[in-house]
């Protein structure tokens, strides 16, 4: 799939803000005042700044408030609601925090169950996807959300509990790759099946029907990055995973804390990247590609 | 909306036949022709006479080679469109309900005015038969050409998709896949049709006749081969000479 700049960053920026509200919104004795105000400015910047740079991939945003007319069957719309819903309750429960000093636990929580609801319908979008085998597992929700989780630990300050949650997305990541890497195999979809010739005999792809590209090539069979797939999974696991469990260990931790969150965002970056340049779409197999 | 009717009136779709498709791509250019023209915005092209052109179409014809065991590869031409799925994925992951089947004949359309462009039917088509197009930022994609099957001010034999109308081979037919006394019903049962990756779950509508069995070469040999005489055994004249020449050397 085709790596768009504008969903890696979206993905990646309002997971790791959603992350931050969540952990504000459960947090029995949140921050007030103008240290709450700089909290939620960051969350709201990544959350809001993530969603707008979304819609920068559609090819009509002018039209982008019809997406929340069908949430009874796609998960794009319900994701439209669950962030609405995340960004309005967190926006009261904020209000409260930072001008009055009140902090109202129950539209905490309420808010920070909308918040982990946005993340797990935004990999549901990818998730439920049967024509890209690799996404279309459980698995993927859980790495969003423990990402997601992670990242909000270390933007809020949390060392310990961010210490295992690291751990935890970081043992996922592994898992997701692992596993992803036989999916489209086990997905028993192939060149037999998407052309019904397979019991004639071998198939192959002998002409496409175009000397040029086109939409479907370019959207759906990407496949320049996958010769360094193995390199830049090591890095993306040592810049999320090793490299801020290292400097969490150290002392000064609002120093070393910040640079454990730099290293951890350029680590889910590169993750996120080779989450769209790795996955193969099922269209690919009609071009003999995949 | 982006619900999918649990039943049909009617699944209009195509039949298309892989043996006698000759590849000529006569559909696609029909298509393009006709659609660019009539339902909803037009298929551009981007770069069309430079370099690196690329456009919109909803029919594209690939070619397969299938090499059976022990005999000669077998070239197949496959033409690909919108297959009207029962299960249509890419109208469900629709956010806006652009994406639609219709009930009274299963067609699945986009509806122009409410598409952004987000492109996620395209991911969810397991058949690419979902173009953005680049001009207009909206999804593109065969409509069975609802606006000449219906249309009554064609003379009858044009109520028929373009491509159906244009096929110099016959390898395209047109009709009503849920009523079983149908002609392409008929011709599904009669010729084992069958379904483009069943194991998506989307339960295309559309359905291909696969290549009828090809002759074989007999492998048994004439008995009364041995009584034959060779026709050529030695070259004779200033062939022999040569050769006999030639052996010499």
């Amino acid at each position: 799939m085709h790596p768009a700049p504008s969903i890696i960053a979206f993905s990646t920026f309002s997971g790791l803000g959603l992350g931050l509200l969540f952990w504000l919104g459960v947090d029995p004795t949140a921050p007030t005042g103008w240290v709450a105000f700089a909290f939620f400015a960051i969350a709201y910047a990544m959350a809001v700044g993530g969603l707008i740079s979304s819609t920068f991939h559609l090819g009509r945003p002018e039209r982008a408030i019809k997406a929340f007319t069908q949430w009874q069957t796609s998960w794009l719309s319900r994701e439209a609601w669950c962030a609405v819903a995340a960004l309005v309750t967190m926006g009261i429960y904020a209000f409260l925090l930072v001008f009055f000093d009140t902090q109202v636990s129950i539209l905490g929580w309420l808010g920070a169950a909308f918040a982990l609801a946005t993340v797990y319908t935004t990999s549901m979008i990818y998730a439920q996807l049967k024509t890209v085998p690799r996404w279309n597992t459980a698995l993927t929700s859980a790495l969003f959300i423990a990402l997601s989780v992670a990242g909000g630990a270390l933007l809020s300050g949390r060392v310990t509990i961010g210490l295992i949650l690291l751990l935890v997305a970081g043992g996922l990541q592994a898992l997701w790759w692992k596993m992803g890497d036989t999916r489209f195999k086990q997905s028993g979809t192939d060149l037999k099946t998407a052309t019904g010739l397979g019991n004639i005999g071998e198939v192959r792809a002998f002409e496409p029907p175009h000397t040029g590209t086109n939409y479907l090539l370019n959207e759906m069979v990407y496949t320049v990055g996958r010769k360094h797939a193995q390199k830049l999974r090591m890095i993306a696991l040592v810049l999320m995973l090793v490299v801020p469990v290292l400097l969490l260990l150290l002392p000064y931790p609002h120093i070393f804390g910040l640079l454990a969150l730099i290293s951890h965002i350029a680590g889910v970056l590169v993750s996120r990247w080779l989450f769209f340049a790795e996955a193969e779409h099922v269209v690919g197999l009609y071009y003999g590609m995949r | 909306m982006t619900q999918l009717p649990e039943k049909t009136e009617r699944k209009m779709g195509l039949v298309i036949d892989l043996d006698t498709c000759v590849g000529c791509h006569a559909c696609v250019v029909s298509c393009k022709g006709w659609n660019t023209e009539n339902y909803g915005a037009p298929l551009s092209d981007q770069d069309p006479y430079g370099a690196d052109p690329s456009g919109t179409f909803l029919n594209r014809v690939h070619s397969y080679e299938v090499q059976p065991e022990g005999g000669p590869a077998q070239l197949i031409h496959f033409p690909k469109s919108c297959l009207h799925c029962e299960d249509a994925p890419c109208v469900t992951v629709c956010p806006t309900g652009a994406s639609y089947k219709r009930t009274e004949d299963g067609i699945v359309l986009v509806n122009e005015k409410d598409c952004i462009g987000c492109g996620l039917c395209a991911w969810a088509c397991p058949y690419g038969a979902r173009e953005l197009d680049q001009a207009e930022g909206v999804m593109k994609k065969c409509t069975l050409c609802v606006d000449r099957i219906y249309n009554e001010n064609l003379p009858e034999e044009d109520r028929v998709p373009a491509c159906v109308r244009t096929c110099p081979s016959n390898a395209r037919h047109f009709g009503d896949l849920g009523d079983p006394d149908s002609e392409v019903s008929q011709l599904v049962a009669e010729r084992g049709g069958m379904d483009l990756m069943p194991e998506q779950g989307t339960k295309p509508v559309n359905k291909y006749l696969p290549p009828r069995p090809k002759d074989r070469l007999n492998e048994e040999i004439d008995i009364l081969a041995p009584l034959l005489s060779p026709v050529v055994e030695e070259p004779k004249g200033f062939l022999g000479w040569l050769d006999k020449t030639l052996e010499k050397l």
